[in-house]
């Protein structure tokens, strides 16, 4: 049980690829900083195909406009309750 | 499940920045303190174990020196992504060290295996 | 539980210095205890203490300053990523026949063992980073 962020944008698709492909379906993927832009519908086919459970940083999904998300939106305690129920941090960046 | 020891995980390409230095001196020092340390080479982090490296010209350090000493300091695992490999036209033949080489399907588990994973 | 943070994102640059500063809150808010937090490759500029900032911008450093001063927090800058970018105390700047130096209080210069005894230390190791 892994949890992975993920801190870029859609241009940098090689970052997400690796995520995706180092996750198993007890994982879960938290989006924070530019990762927030692949919560937009544009992205939702390849966010569909993540294994595990994936979440957006709340704080960086409102700064940044990105509406429309149906995806479960933590706050900083809910990264850290996440650190907390995951056995490590995968960071991508 | 008892995961022990660090994995380090790098995907930058060696000279472009510093991130195969930095990566390869954690590791370095993670066997000075006797910790059991993983190399996993990933994405354009392949780049960094090309053989036939020479960047003098370019005032930086040879990291296929440095590279080559890995074995002597008990790092145990160098892992290398076969997509990576793969994907950039490369074999175990075009590498500077024998390397363990691990398919897709096989990396959730090598990064359960450790307690922790740091990207550099 | 316990708990350390890597910083390798450059304050002013990237987002990542900041988004660790929230998280380290966080942690503290929630009760758990941060063994160290390092500061690797171009993460040494948060232990800067020239930062000059507008003063409708907030200073990173600075923040760290506080949050270190209220919980005790080991702030931990990699001496060998910090001195090659011209990020010294007072020690350093006498090795090195310097005129000045530049570490912010609260921080401390030290090696990367500290980052491995820091994972030894730890439940999690949580990195923020920037940009390779």
């Amino acid at each position: 049980m892994i949890l992975h962020t993920l801190n870029q944008a859609p241009a940098n698709t090689a970052c997400f690829q690796s995520a995706l492909s180092a996750m198993d379906e007890q994982d879960s993927l938290l989006l924070i900083e530019d990762g927030v832009y692949w919560a937009l519908p544009a992205y939702s086919d390849q966010l569909a195909s993540i294994p595990g459970r994936v979440f957006a940083l709340e704080a960086d999904i409102r700064s940044r406009g990105v509406g429309n998300s149906t995806l479960e939106c933590i706050d900083d305690s809910g990264f850290v309750q996440l650190c907390v129920s995951h056995h490590k941090v995968v960071s991508w960046f | 499940m008892s995961a022990e020891g660090i994995l380090i995980m790098t995907r930058a390409a060696p000279y472009g920045s510093s991130a195969a230095r930095d990566a390869l001196d954690a590791a370095l020092t993670c066997s000075v303190f006797e910790q059991p340390v993983t190399l996993l080479f990933l994405d354009d982090g392949v780049f960094q174990l090309l053989k036939g490296q020479s960047p003098t010209e370019i005032s930086q350090k040879n990291l296929n020196a440095v590279q080559q000493s890995l074995p002597l300091y008990d790092i145990e695992r160098l892992c290398v992504s076969r997509s990576s490999l793969d994907s950039r036209g490369l074999g175990t033949d075009d590498l500077i060290l024998p390397v363990e080489v691990v398919g897709d399907a096989e990396l959730p588990q090598l990064l359960s295996q450790h307690r922790h994973v740091l990207s550099i | 539980m316990i708990f350390s943070i890597v910083v390798q994102a450059p304050p002013i640059q990237c987002q990542g210095a900041e988004t660790a500063l929230r998280f380290a809150r966080a942690l503290l808010d929630a009760g758990h205890s941060i063994h160290r937090v390092f500061f690797y490759r171009d993460g040494v500029h948060n232990g800067s203490a020239l930062t000059c900032l507008p003063q409708d911008e907030v200073s990173i450093p600075e923040q760290w300053q506080a949050l270190a001063r209220e919980h005790k927090l080991d702030l931990v800058v990699c001496i060998a990523a910090a001195v090659r970018r011209g990020l010294i105390n007072e020690h350093e700047a006498g090795r090195y026949k310097k005129a000045h130096w530049n570490l912010a209080e609260q921080f401390e210069l030290s090696g990367l063992g500290q980052l491995v005894e820091a994972c030894i230390q730890s439940d999690r190791v949580v990195t923020f980073g920037g940009r390779s």
